[in-house]
């Protein structure tokens, strides 16, 4: 107990080295590090000893040795001569492929439905609701098999495929397309394409000024659509249509030719999209919600329709609320296209976890597995914030 | 002039007049909601037709066309597939979950101890129930026994080996019940762990701060299947050599820690949104920092983030599913190794049983996020004005 | 409260942690009682529970005669379920003390793993499955080229069927799944034309399916496939025990010995009768080997012999019906033989 005395007279009053805050800070932090090495150096020392034992050499060589096995959904050349490092590789292409095509279709459901929440209609508010309490509250891996099962189940065998338009083709094997055989020339098409998108840049930028000088409307919308459409068209028909289709044909088992999307691609691609999509549903709702009531009245005071309103007042606002959460949205979309290896569709867990078991590697494909994951997360992240940082309430 | 008064004056009232029809009961409803102007009536018909086209198979499917009861699997395949339906006959194969049953609630655990686990979840029930109303009291000592006398009776009970009760080693352990002991125990060790790698991540000192970053961006950058292959392949070999652990408590460490960064995460936000003079009162009182955590900031920063941890535990529940990848019979594993039962293969089996393990976690998530929306209305005292 | 939690926590852990292997694995299954054996999570005939959750199986088996051998009661061995992927892990790190999961004996895994198979239980081949009312007309797995093939991931089954259809310039396309059930399952539901695993494994798969009469196994045998049980590098006691196990098995069927006739057989005077069950006078084959001299009665006894564990898991007396063919008795030209016990 600190006597009177002390109190007035100590200019500095001497507290027990135990009490003071900052060398108990202090402490704390060299036990919490101590403990740390001394836990990453037993592990270390552990597993050490432990490859050692079971004669398991580490190190990152195995990439190169040769695969043996072989991959069937692959976007770029793959054989079983390849080695190791191209099946992850291969595997990684097909996560990114799965997670990009899923994240744009459950933005384009989940903003739907979203919408769909808040209208004034009972039954379209009922379905919607029906539908994010369904998916929101069943695990993503039983989606996957619903898809998966439910699919397979209701297709025919190739044998007895379901005729789509265009000389596609449906069946257990999976959905088959005609490949576009691009001829002589069609690079100006391509050429036709990007300089529409240029034109159109600049256009939009310009008719932008010259709303905000003179107050008068362009029709930008129209004048993408022929430039982007157009420009590509024009090309195509000046080289004299230089394109051909690979139909796809029935042979002895399957279908040969023309594009295959397996089945595999399919029920993971519909599950991811559909599961997330009820996520993003509620988070669209949170966000036109979150905008106040205020700003829809003012823009119905201006005489703005509700299709107007809606499109330049309230979503731009209610973005800066969803931007963040829809984020980590997209994050969880990209890790749970790791359940790919559930259905067998060749991702990069799916590759790592064959190639772990043909070389014994544990601890490096896990690592490649941290790493890729963790980038893409990080890399995601990145873009998000920088896209949310323009979004954001520019105070003038 | 005014030979005559021609104002009126009411001298009574008159009686209460029910609304014009066109403004109440079933037809304005119909007007109201589904029939406002052109575009609604387009959408309500176009929603008629999802709902036609959708919900009538879907009955067929799981009611009338479905088989209840049956010994194997001819009740539930066609008479080429080797049954007794005719051809093109399509149903839910109720008799499966019915002749599996046991197998999805318990897996293999052995017949003549399940009492065991009755037991165990009537207590957890009987626990959790007083938990869950608020307004039966001895809240403490209730969550006491609930998290802290409940977990070692219920090990004891499960896997015995102890006070006479016979072993019963956790291979033999499966369905739902894994399902509920994974749950359980994430969320009674995520929970803790959650608000302290929280409080980490605010810490004033560098180095636990840096180490409480780093093992929650890790963990939430990855997926769970990568933390649970890493628990199943890779936790022997960071071991000394030799050590073997339960593969059920390796997914258990698994997912706990997955979890609690998720909750960590959470938590932080509810930490954030205290404002500065919570903190500053508790120091000017002399609390100490853990009787100001305890005390003044975390009853309300947890208060402020409810929804999120129910969604936690929510994403969490739904997470357990994913032990099936790594060789564990949880209740979608359990469902999932019957379909290979030559006595029920059949074209319908597969997803007759998916949709009832599919109900069965619904149940469960619908049930959580239904309390906690119930909470978050008792709760929200004091914030609106 | 946490804290308690967390101790609580740690102290579960304790307890469900064996203690560390040294390198004396039988020092070790002496001291906690029982055998414990890495299996297939169910493969019917080799390791599969049955309704109530009992092992069955001819790796099984296996186990339950090294078991029994030691402890003289089949029952002191406990399974642990392990899918291709995590068996070699498991055997590393000491989580089981045998690894008798229809494993594939090859150098690298003898050397780059660090294995010892202990001799080989079943002679196996990788073989083709088809579905014969589908595809009418293909009676040769060199009809399969553009194909889907239904395979299991990270076997050498994998291999082998990449290096076949390569070898004979014919295309397919591969539908890979983690677990057996998926792959049987994907199979049974029409997501490939074609099975490949082990023969025996396609016997046993074609039980499960919904028409199993509509499914033919196609004559081709891509590979060697001889399937063991194996322990870890480092302890040649435990090897040596493992590996005795097996012949004595197989010794007895040589020398009729069973179930049945054993209480007969240990009065007889065959000398090598009386040294396999250990009843000739001071003899020290099983006390060198660091069990008792009647480790084979032991093991006969509750197991019965190399031909009774075939006939009862995969042969005539299963739904398997497989018949012996190599795996018979070398003396009946198949590929069995057991190493003198002397």
């Amino acid at each position: 107990m600190a006597t009177p005395q002390s109190t007035v007279e100590g200019a500095a009053p001497r507290v027990p080295l135990f009490y003071d805050p900052r060398v108990r800070g202090i402490a704390y932090q060299v036990l919490v590090f101590a403990g740390l090495v001394a836990l990453i150096y037993w592990i270390i020392g552990n597993t050490t000893a432990n490859l050692q034992r079971a004669n398991i050499a580490s190190g990152f060589d195995f990439l190169q040795g040769r695969a043996g096995f072989d991959i069937g959904d692959s976007l770029v050349e793959y054989s079983s001569d390849s080695t190791y490092g191209r099946a992850l590789f291969v595997g990684f292409l097909n996560t990114l492929r799965v997670a990009i095509v899923g994240i744009i279709t459950a933005t384009i459901i989940g903003f739907i439905i979203g919408i769909g929440r808040l209208s004034k209609n009972w039954l379209i508010n009922r379905i919607c609701l029906v539908y994010v309490e369904v998916f929101r509250n069943i695990p993503p891996l039983l989606v996957i098999f619903f898809w998966y099962f439910g699919v397979l189940s209701v297709l025919p065998l190739p044998r007895e495929s379901i005729d789509l338009p265009l000389g596609s083709y449906l069946n257990s094997r999976g959905l088959y397309f005609p490949r576009f055989l691009w001829g002589e020339g069609a690079w100006l098409v391509l050429v036709g394409l990007v300089l529409g998108i240029v034109f159109t840049f600049f256009v939009r930028r310009w008719a932008h000024r010259r709303q905000m000088a003179t107050g008068e409307q362009f029709p930008v919308f129209w004048t993408s659509v022929a430039l982007i459409g157009g420009l590509p068209l024009l090309a195509f028909l000046l080289t004299g249509l230089p394109l051909s289709f690979e139909f796809p044909e029935l042979s002895t088992f399957n279908l040969r030719g023309g594009i295959q999307v397996r089945p595999e691609f399919l029920a993971l691609y519909l599950a991811l999209s559909f599961y997330t999509a009820a996520f993003i549903a509620e988070i669209v709702r949170a966000g036109v919600l979150g905008v106040s009531h205020g700003q829809s009245e003012a823009a119905q005071a201006l005489g703005l329709r509700s299709g107007q309103s809606m499109r330049l007042v309230i979503i731009p606002q209610a973005l800066r609320i969803i931007i963040p959460p829809l984020t980590s949205q997209y994050l969880n979309l990209t890790k749970n296209s790791s359940l790919a290896v559930a259905i067998g569709y060749p991702d990069l867990v799916a590759t790592g976890g064959t190639t772990l078991n043909q070389t014994g590697q544990a601890i490096e494909v896990v690592a490649i597995w941290l790493v890729v994951y963790l980038g893409l997360s990080l890399g995601t992240a990145g873009l998000m914030n920088w896209y949310n940082a323009r979004m954001a309430l520019v105070e003038r | 002039m005014q030979e005559h008064d021609l104002s009126f004056v009411r001298a009574e009232m008159v009686a209460n007049q029910p609304p014009p029809v066109s403004d109440h009961g079933p037809v304005s409803w119909l007007r109201k909601n589904l029939f406002a102007n052109v575009t609604d009536s387009i959408f309500t018909i176009l929603g008629i037709a999802l709902i036609v086209m959708i919900v009538p198979p879907i009955i067929q499917w799981a009611f009338i066309d479905a088989q209840w009861t049956g010994a194997d699997r001819s009740v539930c395949a066609t008479v080429v597939q080797g049954g007794t339906q005719p051809e093109g006959w399509s149903g839910a194969c109720w008799a499966f979950v019915d002749a599996k049953f046991q197998q999805f609630m318990f897996g293999r655990y052995p017949m003549d101890e399940r009492w065991r686990v009755y037991l165990t979840g009537f207590l957890f029930v009987a626990l959790l129930t007083p938990l869950l109303i608020p307004s039966v009291p001895r809240k403490g000592l209730n969550a006491i026994l609930l998290f802290v006398v409940f977990p070692i009776v219920g090990f004891f009970l499960l896997s015995g080996g102890a006070f006479g009760l016979r072993p019963v080693p956790t291979p033999l352990w499966g369905g739902l019940l894994v399902t509920l002991v994974l749950a359980y125990v994430g969320i009674a060790v995520s929970f803790p762990l959650g608000i302290l790698l929280a409080l980490g991540r605010r810490s004033q000192m560098p180095v636990v701060k840096l180490v409480c970053v780093v093992f929650i961006e890790t963990i939430r950058g990855v997926p769970l299947i990568t933390i649970l292959f890493m628990a199943s392949v890779m936790l022997p070999l960071f071991l000394p050599p030799g050590t073997s652990f339960d593969k059920l408590l390796r997914a258990l460490v698994g997912v706990a820690l997955f979890a609690s960064a998720y909750m960590a995460e959470v938590i932080r936000g509810g930490l954030q949104a205290i404002p500065k003079g919570q903190y500053e009162g508790a120091d000017a009182l002399g609390l100490s920092f853990w009787k100001k955590m305890n005390l003044v900031v975390l009853p309300q920063a947890i208060k402020l983030v409810i929804p999120g941890i129910v969604n936690t535990f929510i994403g969490l529940f739904k997470d357990t599913s994913l032990v099936y990848i790594i060789g564990m019979f949880d209740l979608l594993g359990a469902v999932r190794q019957n379909f290979a039962d030559a006595n029920w293969a059949s074209p319908q089996t597969p997803i007759t049983g998916l949709v009832f393990a599919g109900f069965v976690f619904w149940l469960f998530c619908f049930g959580m996020s239904r309390y906690s929306i119930f909470m978050e209305r008792r709760l929200d005292t004091g914030h609106k004005r | 409260m946490k804290n308690i939690v967390k101790a609580l926590l740690g102290s579960a852990a304790i307890a469900m942690m064996a203690a560390p292997a040294s390198a004396a694995t039988l020092d070790d299954v002496k001291a906690k009682g029982h055998v414990q054996c890495g299996v297939n999570t169910g493969l019917i005939g080799f390791s599969a529970p049955d309704d109530q959750g009992n092992w069955k199986g001819l790796d099984v088996d296996f186990c339950r005669a090294v078991a029994a051998a030691i402890f003289d009661d089949p029952e002191a061995v406990e399974f642990t379920p392990l899918s291709a992927k995590d068996r070699f892990t498991a055997l590393q790190s000491g989580e089981v003390d045998v690894l008798s999961r229809n494993t594939t004996w090859t150098i690298s895994r003898d050397t780059a793993l660090g294995l010892n198979f202990a001799g080989v239980t079943y002679y196996d081949g990788q073989g083709f499955m088809i579905n014969a009312k589908k595809l009418e007309g293909i009676n040769s797995a060199l009809q399969l080229s553009g194909a889907a093939v239904c395979v299991q991931a990270g076997t050498t089954t994998e291999l082998n069927l990449a290096d076949y259809f390569k070898a004979n310039n014919m295309e397919y396309s591969p539908v890979v799944f983690e677990k057996f059930e998926e792959v049987n399952a994907a199979y049974d539901a029409g997501r490939c034309d074609v099975y490949t695993t082990d023969q025996s494994g396609l016997y046993a798969v074609r039980l499960n399916l919904t028409n199993p009469d509509d499914h033919i196994v196609l004559p081709e045998i891509i590979s060697k496939e001889p399937l063991g049980p194996a322990v870890r590098h480092g302890d040649d006691q435990w090897f040596d025990i493992v590996k005795w196990v097996y012949y004595a098995l197989v010794n007895a069927e040589e020398l009729g010995i069973s179930q049945a006739n054993l209480e007969e057989k240990m009065n007889s005077d065959n000398p090598e009768v009386r040294r396999l069950l250990g009843t000739e006078e001071g003899t020290k084959l099983g006390t060198d080997l660091g069990l008792t001299n009647d480790f084979a009665v032991r093991a006969i006894k509750h197991v019965g012999n190399y031909g009774e564990i075939f006939e009862r898991n995969v042969g005539a007396d299963s739904p398997l019906k497989i018949s012996r063919g190599i795996n018979a008795l070398w003396t009946k030209g198949g590929l069995q033989y057991g190493m003198p016990i002397r």
